[in-house]
């Protein structure tokens, strides 16, 4: 039987500043039997263990494509978060997973992408961003709408850039605490719908970001005609076993690490933007 | 009704030891009642007598106690806060330990020992939860190896109610107070004789041991009755015909605010629940940090940390809290598992300190002014 529980090391090969708190953290599996079994999907989570500290789930950034390699980009914002932000190139943390529900790529084939993210929302649809363009002939276009609170805050620069030349794609940004600097949309990510074309019944929306921005966003994309059932959110709760086993990630009758952290809007709309759920 | 001897016997309640000893004699450790601390613990069980002979227990909402009756009566006492959980989701399970290596660290699964374990005195509501409850560690995505190796050597003997208490429900919610599955043997004490039928393969091997006298119809007609009349005497009832839909329109309604004044979320309720399966992992590290253990503790939705995201909470009220407890229990449990996370033993009810009752609290919830259609008390002085 195998251990759910059971955690492998991993070293940290590369540290990349993101922004003030925040690194991305390139991480190899110790154990070659290990890395060779390990395939995700992206949007799925790993459980990152620090020796002495805990766990914390954290959404793998990284090309499903290069499973050798596992990216986390990490907010130091708790216990474990700010200890591993001590961390350096060498050193070893903890890896548990895959787990979870990634994003519908293949339902996507052929039809046009709306990715909607939010400040550190972006990490869990970089992977997915990263497959689009490996693929690009066999999706329709793709449109990245991406919010920050201030332009320190936004993420993965070169690779917005990036994306921005690729065929087909629009790349629009917005920040609602801009400075001199900032050239994109002054507000909120939601008023950028207004700037993009959408073909509501060829059109898949993945989401991803803070719940009040799916709240106000969803209703806008189902007003421009984009059926519930071709939205996807991904979902944040307290998560700590990553199996549906511990009870914290609870959103109605879904434990979110295991049912989610994608889920198809119409599943959840019910729960979401309910206080206390 | 011929009944086979192989499955079923009676055994004169004076002897019981006779059972006892054929446990130990197959190496379990015994697991029954004992009376500690003005109420019923389990406990490990050497001689009949370490069981509750002639005490009772009496409960209402927040209140516990336990009367001697001076009698004969083996198995008097219902129950106590505890369940069968303990047994095979332990409250403190160090899961892993971790030590430092050449390769940053190398975990170690700590599988508990399997032990062979009879426990004898359980209830048809602590199978139910038994049911669930592995229905959840074994049955779901992923299987819980130290819950699983926990269940595997627990030989279990039921005990068929034939008294209620004032704060059962297993009636209504169609899990007791007749063992129907999930027992190796099962007992119904009537008067001075165990009628003993056999649940499982196991059961029956043990059973044939006993060279027990052949059950009587007669015998097991009065222990049928005895058990009905358990059933027909119980005045708390929970109405789940509506759930898990009726608990979901009612989030919004007045009654959580008023029972959020009420309850203390001190935790009692998931403790003493027979199915409530949260937990948290606590990392300890030793001083020497060479060395850290992964252990897994029972957590309650009720705690300030169980909704905890990056800074924020996202049931940081009592109210938030009491209403995701009942709604997961009553309702969302139906849509997880099939099948509504309340055996009806009443346990939430004598254990809340402030004596909330889930019947009353759900019957509220369900009518458009949040008045309950009253306690079982209030109905019989109206």
């Amino acid at each position: 039987m195998t251990n759910p529980y059971v955690i492998h090391p991993a070293t940290i090969i590369e540290k990349v500043w993101e922004a003030e708190d925040i690194n991305t953290y390139r991480l190899q599996l110790v154990d070659e039997r290990a890395r060779q079994q390990f395939r995700f999907k992206a949007g799925q989570f790993n459980m990152v263990y620090l020796f002495g500290v805990g766990e914390v789930a954290i959404s793998i950034v990284s090309d499903p494509d290069e499973p050798e390699f596992l990216n986390h980009t990490i907010r130091a914002v708790g216990r474990v978060t700010k200890a591993i932000a001590e961390l350096q190139p060498g050193d070893v943390l903890g890896i548990r997973g895959p787990f979870g529900q990634g994003w519908p790529l293949e339902e996507a084939r052929g039809r046009n992408v709306v990715i909607v993210t939010g400040g550190l929302g972006c990490a869990p649809v970089v992977g997915a961003i990263e497959y689009l363009f490996k693929r690009r002939e066999q999706y329709g276009s793709i449109k990245i709408l991406h919010g920050v609170k201030t332009p320190h805050d936004l993420l993965y620069r070169e690779r917005f850039d990036q994306w921005r030349r690729a065929p087909d794609t629009e790349v629009l940004l917005a920040s609602d605490q801009p400075d001199k600097t900032w050239n994109y949309h002054i507000g909120v990510v939601t008023e950028l719908f207004e700037e993009v074309a959408i073909d509501p019944m060829k059109s898949i929306a993945l989401m991803c970001g803070p719940e009040i921005m799916m709240r106000l966003g969803v209703p806008i994309l189902m007003r421009r005609g984009i059926p519930a059932s071709t939205i996807y959110v991904s979902l944040e709760r307290h998560m700590e076993c990553g199996i549906g086993l511990c009870g914290h990630c609870q959103m109605g009758p879904y434990f979110l690490c295991k049912d989610g952290p994608v889920m198809r809007y119409d599943r959840v709309a019910q729960w979401l933007g309910r206080t206390g759920v | 009704m011929a009944i086979a001897s192989e499955t079923c016997g009676i055994l004169p309640s004076a002897h019981l030891q006779r059972l006892l000893d054929t446990l130990s004699a197959k190496g379990y450790r015994i697991v029954g009642p004992i009376v500690r601390d003005g109420s019923v613990v389990w406990d490990t069980v050497r001689s009949v007598s370490d069981l509750p002979i002639g005490w009772r227990d009496q409960q209402e909402p927040g209140r516990y106690r336990l009367e001697q009756t001076g009698s004969q009566e083996v198995f008097g006492v219902v129950h106590g806060a505890q369940s069968l959980k303990q047994f095979v989701f332990a409250p403190r399970e160090p899961l892993l330990q971790i030590e430092r290596s050449k390769d940053g660290f190398a975990t170690r699964p700590t599988l508990p020992q399997s032990e062979k374990v009879a426990i004898i005195g359980a209830r048809a509501c602590d199978l139910a939860g038994l049911t669930i409850q592995d229905r959840i560690f074994l049955n779901d995505a992923y299987r819980d190896p130290y819950y699983a190796s926990r269940r595997e050597g627990l030989f279990v003997i039921a005990v068929n109610c034939t008294r209620a208490l004032s704060t059962c429900f297993c009636a209504s919610m169609e899990t007791g107070p007749r063992a129907k599955h999930g027992f190796d043997l099962v007992l119904t004490e009537v008067d001075d004789s165990l009628l003993i039928e056999a649940g499982s393969e196991a059961g029956r091997d043990l059973l044939s041991n006993l060279c027990l006298s052949t059950g009587s119809e007669q015998l097991s007609a009065e222990a049928a009755r005895r058990i009905e009349a358990c059933a027909q005497s119980q005045v708390r009832r929970l109405d789940h015909s509506r759930l898990p839909q009726a608990l979901y329109d009612a989030h919004e309604h007045p009654r959580w605010d008023e029972l959020a004044g009420r309850c203390l979320a001190c935790t009692n309720c998931t403790m003493v629940c027979p199915t409530c399966f949260c937990h948290t992992v606590e990392e300890t590290p030793d001083l020497s940090h060479q060395q850290s253990t992964h252990t897994r503790l029972w957590d309650s939705c009720f705690t300030q940390e169980h909704g905890y995201i990056h800074g924020k909470n996202v049931r940081p009220t009592i109210k938030d809290r009491y209403r995701m407890w009942l709604t997961h229990k009553l309702a969302s449990w139906i849509d997880q598992f099939g099948t509504s996370g309340c055996v009806g033993c009443g346990r939430c009810i004598t254990w809340c300190p402030v004596g909330i009752d889930v019947t009353e609290e759900l019957s509220a919830l369900l009518t458009q002014d949040g008045r309950s259609s009253g306690t079982p008390q209030q109905m019989e002085s109206s």
